[in-house]
């Protein structure tokens, strides 16, 4: 068994300052994961020359894989590192942050992109209000468990850093909000407002821009089918552009 | 248009400012973590409502009836009585902003069973159903967000409220996560929905930001605190050295069965361990609701067999949790999420391997008193403002935050609803409290504010002593854990007390740690645990002074519950010369304490 384990993590040491690497060799213990590791040099800050340095910063909350708050590139995947187990990573272990959003410091980004590409998609039922109108449509169990599969997404950003054509300089929306547009279009209330939805995926930056790498499916730590939404709302996006050419004439 | 400000988004914070933008009102929302990553995301089993969809006679009055006994009659019953009749529509309500719940083949909302009842009374979302009522939540506040009602401060950290010279509340002090600086916002009110303090015990089920800090601040503000010792030690967690994690009450109402090899020191492999060498102590002792007796049972259960009979697996206080008689479809459909969970951290499918599990930290049913106000017929006059109201006038509190709904324990899934209820409840009380006109609360108190902050911050950065703040935090925990948990002991107790003092004398050594002046999370940091220290003590003498046995409060001292004595509130009020505690009477009219039987 080993005694250490050896670790690399970027540091940046604010917005607009360059960054660089550093060191750290921790006293091994069993079971441990990329948070726990963290936790060791907020105790001990000191790097693997012997020098005390500031604690790595990082973001994270439920450290049980539902939050999607400490999505980190390990070992050049990008995963959540709560369930990055020590045991189960080749040394020395490097850790970045998500390279595809704006690095606030160490390895805390601002995803805030993705929860405004949420609302560009309208990711949401358009309920009348939250007062008592009684329960909604009846939804059969197998739809209802699909649908279920996409209503996991944690907005962690795995599948943006994964996809070649998503960066902070291209339009092209990302995998994450494509497959919420299709969750809320497959729900029977939902569907009433897919047109607005099918609109915000038209169009440059939209559903077209897919490469179709099927990166972020292998990276989800969901599992979450997003290569077929993305195909769905291929299809329904095209359906809705002959819809809407036929509007037009009419 | 009154102005108001929400301080967390989970469940509570979220319905909250729904509720009130739905009123045409205008909320500013602050989260530390983005709305969508807060802790509500880790409820798994479910949500209750007597829905009575499986034919079995439920009905709100029986669920009043299970929450007050679940609760050992130290709940409030009007809040809980109008919880309950208002269950069923929160679940149509979230059945109709497109939360996945699991169905039945029919297609209606499917329930299981939970801990503490005999009916089905629990909708589901697989086993991740506090996250999918949060996205739901989250979905339709960033609805609100783009018609310009709500507007979120992501990254911001609640540190105090402004109070003006007649002690009302009057606006909120925060500090930004990046740039640091900090900030007072007016408000006509402001209601904390800001969570558990699970991080007093460090090694818990609650996230990283659950630190209570500034309940804890609000708390030595003035607001009073009620039963701070009434701690929920869930019996099902899987060990961790960041965290422990949950394994859901959901796996016993699906039948899941909790045993341990009858043989002391028996170290076969589990499945090699016949059917009649196992000893299912639960089934055993109580044949009526067996593996679902209420959390504070399982857990002094499990404790009893574990360390006093010596009996848990591999001599520790751990027993298995086996769900393999189980056909794995079943389990994938229902309780997929937290096996998940399992199989990830502990590297065995538990679909074929009973789970070792333990007793953690899970639940703080004490929190800032609040107050409401009954009819005649028991149910509440919901346009009051003092519904949900702490002890500072214009200050609110809702969800784990506030002590008013779970008693002496909480029922398994009555969290999340007590959660949504009452954000639903304290939007009309606070445009109550907002139609009194008062004058312009006095810039002066604002500033005065943001001056004692500024200060606090420099003078935790100028700190450079020997002690490392996260290593105080450990031995925080460490103590807590050994001697505020499931049996607790007068001696031990007061002993906890006088180490928590020396801690808070070590706080004032503690090293800064962090040089940076952006994003200097490490200073944020030694502030919360000084204000965790705040809590551990009111949680610990809480615990001292109930020479009594109730729900989760155990002392083998005092095995019985007294309700001449002690069936009243603890109230801990914050002076500088540490907390006093007084008792207050609760209003237990309309359900008659009877002793709690689960046999």
């Amino acid at each position: 068994m080993p005694n250490t384990i050896e670790l690399k993590f970027w540091r940046q040491d604010a917005q607009d300052t360059p960054g660089y690497w550093e060191e750290f060799s921790l006293p091994y213990q069993p079971n441990m994961n990329v948070i726990s590791c963290l936790m060791e040099i907020q105790v001990k800050p000191v790097n693997k020359a012997g020098k005390t340095v500031n604690p790595v910063i990082w973001e994270s909350n439920c450290l049980e894989e539902v939050c999607g708050s400490c999505s980190m590139v390990i070992n050049g995947v990008p995963r959540q590192a709560c369930a990055a187990l020590v045991d189960k990573l080749e040394q020395p272990i490097t850790v970045k942050p998500l390279s595809k959003f704006r690095t606030v410091r160490d390895l805390i980004v601002d995803r805030t992109p993705m929860f405004q590409a949420l609302a560009k998609v309208k990711a949401w039922i358009p309920i009348d209000g939250t007062y008592d109108l009684g329960p909604g449509p009846k939804i059969p169990p197998q739809q209802a468990e699909r649908m279920y599969e996409f209503s996991k997404c944690m907005t962690c950003g795995c599948c943006m850093e994964a996809c070649p054509q998503y960066s902070q300089k291209s339009e092209f929306i990302g995998p994450a909000p494509i497959g919420q547009a299709y969750l809320f279009n497959q729900n029977p209330t939902g569907a009433m407002n897919k047109d607005e939805r099918n609109h915000a995926l038209m169009g440059v930056g939209g559903v077209a821009d897919c490469g179709k790498a099927q990166n972020c499916a292998k990276v989800c730590p969901k599992e979450i089918p997003l290569t077929d939404a993305i195909a769905e709302m291929g299809r329904e996006t095209t359906v809705q552009w002959f819809k809407d050419l036929f509007a037009k004439t009419k | 248009m009154a102005k108001f400000i929400v301080v967390g988004g989970g469940l509570a914070g979220l319905m909250a400012s729904i509720k009130l933008a739905e009123a045409g009102q205008e909320v500013q929302l602050f989260s530390i973590v983005p709305v969508k990553r807060s802790h509500s995301v880790c409820a798994q089993g479910g949500i209750n409502a007597a829905v009575n969809i499986k034919g079995e006679n439920d009905s709100p009055d029986l669920h009043f009836h299970d929450t007050c006994k679940g609760g050992d009659f130290l709940g409030e019953q009007p809040p809980i009585k109008e919880m309950c009749y208002a269950a069923p529509s929160i679940i149509f309500m979230f059945d109709r902003m497109g939360v996945t719940f699991n169905r039945t083949p029919e297609g209606n909302l499917d329930f299981r069973r939970f801990g503490g009842t005999l009916v089905s009374r629990t909708a589901f979302a697989g086993a991740t159903t506090g996250q999918q009522l949060l996205y739901a939540l989250d979905e339709q506040v960033r609805r609100w967000e783009a018609e310009g009602k709500v507007t979120k401060f992501e990254g911001w950290e609640a540190l105090s409220v402004v109070k003006d010279d007649s002690g009302a509340c009057r606006g909120l002090c925060a500090v930004n996560l990046s740039s640091m600086e900090i900030k007072t916002f007016p408000a006509d009110a402001v209601i904390l929905a800001s969570g558990g303090p699970g991080q007093v015990y460090r090694q818990s089920t609650h996230s990283m930001v659950n630190t209570g800090s500034i309940v804890s601040e609000v708390y030595q503000q003035g607001a009073d605190y009620g039963n701070p010792e009434m701690i929920q030690i869930h019996p099902t967690a899987i060990p961790g050295i960041d965290k422990l994690r949950l394994m859901s009450e959901s796996a016993r109402g699906e039948g899941g069965r909790v045993w341990v090899p009858k043989k002391k020191g028996d170290n076969r492999d589990p499945k090699q361990i016949p059917e009649g060498e196992r000893w299912y102590f639960l089934e055993e002792k109580y044949p009526v609701f067996k593996n679902l007796v209420p959390r504070d049972v399982a857990s002094r259960e499990i404790h009893h067999v574990a360390v006093d009979m010596g009996l848990g697996v591999g001599g520790q206080l751990m027993v298995y949790l086996d769900l393999t008689h189980i056909d794995k479809a079943t389990l994938n459909r229902k309780l997929g999420g937290i096996l998940e969970i399992y199989e990830k951290f502990m590297g065995e499918d538990p679909r074929e391997v009973p789970m070792k599990i333990f007793p953690a930290m899970h639940y703080s049913m004490g929190g800032l008193w609040v107050d409401y106000e009954r009819k005649a017929d028991g149910f509440l006059d919901k346009q009051s403002p003092k519904n949900q109201s702490t002890s500072i006038p214009g200050l609110y509190a809702i969800g784990e935050c506030e002590y008013q709904y779970h008693g002496a324990n909480r029922l398994g899934a009555n969290s999340l609803l007590s959660c949504v209820f009452a954000g639903q409840l304290v939007a009309p009380a606070v445009q109550s409290y907002a139609k009194a006109k008062k004058e312009a609360a006095p810039a002066s108190a604002f500033q005065a504010e943001e001056k004692r902050w500024t200060e606090r911050f420099a003078k935790i950065q100028a700190m450079k002593g020997a002690e490392n703040p996260y290593a105080l935090h450990r031995e925080l925990g460490e103590l807590m854990v050994a001697n505020v948990s499931i049996v607790r002991d007068n001696a031990k107790l007061k002993e906890t007390l006088t180490k928590i003092d020396a801690l808070m004398e070590r706080w004032h050594h503690v090293h800064s740690v962090d040089d940076s002046r952006w994003a200097n999370h490490p200073m944020l940091f030694i502030n919360q645990l000084w204000n965790m220290l705040e809590l551990a003590k009111i949680i610990t003498l809480g615990a001292l002074n109930r020479d009594e046995s109730r729900g989760a409060h155990y002392k083998p001292a005092f095995p019985d519950r007294d309700d001449t004595k002690w069936m009243k509130s603890t109230i801990a009020s914050w002076t500088s010369a540490g907390p006093k505690l007084s008792y207050r009477d609760i209003d237990v009219s309309l359900d008659k304490p009877v002793a709690r039987h689960y046999d």
